[in-house]
């Protein structure tokens, strides 16, 4: 921030705008799925790595326009913690997490089906922010959320859940969500975001189906729809 | 304990909307009901870490990461400028991945059937990670005007898409770099899809003729910014900005 000496006004830039991805954002982010190899290490398709604690899970969906078809040529990306609840960070020296955890990653669809999928772990809870609504500020004055995974007196738990970031042509600005699991019932009915989202009827949106196991592995269905009926809740974060 | 810091609220009216009828594939793909505001929490002030060694030297510099047998057909350009944050302050150690057409205008793509040839030395990405002060550069060829399917006579100006992540998943942003002077700027939907003319000059790459490399290649300039960290009272010291 800048101050303007003549008037002591704050002075700030402003966000570059966000264009759409467009129908060829393979090239850049996902080049193997636009039918080329350029780089050694395409970035985003390993997101828990081989030494992440916790449980496997693969989680598996559609993206559904409008009119009720699968949109083909969506990119989704992916944010988690890990099974503790801990999320890789910049500061302090980087990551608590297990070596070769990224918490990150890169979904592309089947070009010809819409479908996609793809393998990590299950995240653990993480703290929500401090719980101003029942405190003054004064007396919780971090309203910062934690870096810790466990909840204490100021930060209830938030319920186990995925960060989904997603972009596509006829996408202006990439939508952001999350994916919560049906079978941590007990920890969602508390969450802070879910409970956030006043139609509790659309909260739903929002839960992945354990749909059977495959592999040794639990499957989760996480369909998203874009637009009309049961839309999919998006989060202006 | 240290705490990562919230950021300002992202000034949507900068944004496109999610429904602009101009831009026809908006119209089944925009969400109708309004999004749900949602505080900083953990989930959204972190977000991934990228290091040298994730990638290659090499990757910036799309006139050579693909060559087969010689260098791409082309407008030879250098696109560098800083990835900053709302506080002007920069923004290092960030991902920042392109991709763009060839200077035919045709991108290296299954799905893209424009008679325009493909250029066998040009694969048309790129990435790389900013330095201590927020700097990138890309060495690339300047990308063609591509006609598209929208209204019957569409043309994309000339540009090149731009991935950056920030420090945190709620900075993440994709947008795309035009350059100054191009004439269709103004006639297409999709930059059009941007409610604030200034916000479209800031998308719009001006010529650095100090940074040219006399001889070689033509260098534009494009800084690109992200959403600014809050200051923060913590123990009675002010942090950020």
């Amino acid at each position: 921030m800048v101050v303007d000496a003549r008037n002591n006004a704050p002075h700030y830039l402003r966000e570059s705008a966000s264009q759409t991805a467009g129908p060829y954002v393979h090239i850049g982010l996902a080049p193997g799925a636009a039918g080329f190899k350029i780089f050694d290490n395409e970035l985003g398709w390993d997101i828990a790595g081989p030494n992440a604690k916790g449980q496997r899970i693969r989680v598996e969906g559609c993206v559904i326009d409008g009119t009720g078809s699968p949109v083909k040529d969506v990119l989704i990306e992916v944010w988690q913690a890990n099974a503790d609840g801990t999320y890789v960070r910049h500061e302090e020296g980087g990551a608590r997490v297990e070596e070769g955890f990224r918490g990150w990653g890169r979904v592309i669809t089947d070009f010809e089906t819409g479908e996609w999928g793809f393998d990590t772990i299950k995240p653990g809870k993480v703290n929500a922010r401090a719980k101003m609504a029942s405190g003054v500020a004064g007396k919780v004055r971090d309203t910062h959320p934690d870096w810790q995974g466990r909840a204490d007196e100021n930060h209830a738990p938030m319920a186990p859940h995925l960060n989904l970031w997603i972009v596509a042509r006829g996408i202006n600005i990439g939508l952001n969500t999350r994916m919560y699991f049906d079978d941590e019932a007990e920890a969602n009915a508390t969450d802070p975001v879910l409970n956030l989202i006043e139609w509790e009827n659309r909260r739903a949106t929002l839960i992945a189906k354990h749909s059977g196991d495959r592999d040794g592995m639990p499957v989760y269905r996480f369909d998203i729809r874009l637009q009309g009926d049961n839309e999919t809740v998006f989060f202006d974060v | 304990m240290m705490h990562p810091a919230e950021y300002y609220q992202r000034d949507r009216r900068i944004h496109p909307p999610a429904l602009t009828p101009d831009y026809k594939t908006s119209v089944a793909r925009s969400p109708r009901l309004a999004l749900i505001s949602l505080q900083g929490s953990v989930s959204e002030t972190t977000g991934p870490v990228f290091g040298h060694g994730d990638l290659n030297p090499i990757d910036n510099d799309l006139i050579k990461n693909y060559a087969k047998d010689g260098d791409p057909v082309g407008e030879r350009i250098i696109v560098h400028g800083r990835v900053l944050d709302e506080n002007a302050r920069p923004v290092p150690n960030t991902l920042v991945e392109i991709w763009q057409a060839n200077a035919g205008g045709r991108y290296r793509h299954k799905k893209d059937t424009y008679l325009a040839p493909i250029d066998p030395n040009f694969g048309g990405c790129g990435r790389t990670i900013t330095d201590a002060d927020g700097h990138y550069f890309f060495r690339t060829v300047k990308p063609g005007a591509y006609p598209w399917r929208n209204w019957v006579n569409n043309w994309r100006p000339a540009h090149i898409h731009v991935s950056v992540f920030g420090h945190a998943f709620c900075q993440r942003l994709i947008t795309q770099l035009y350059f100054e002077g191009d004439p269709l700027i103004p006639h297409c939907p999709i930059v059009q899809t941007i409610p604030d003319p200034d916000a479209i000059d800031r998308l719009t790459a001006k010529l650095d003729l100090n940074a040219t490399v006399p001889l070689d290649s033509i260098a534009y300039r494009f800084d690109i910014v992200l959403r600014g960290r809050r200051s923060t009272m913590f123990e009675n010291r002010m942090e950020g900005n």
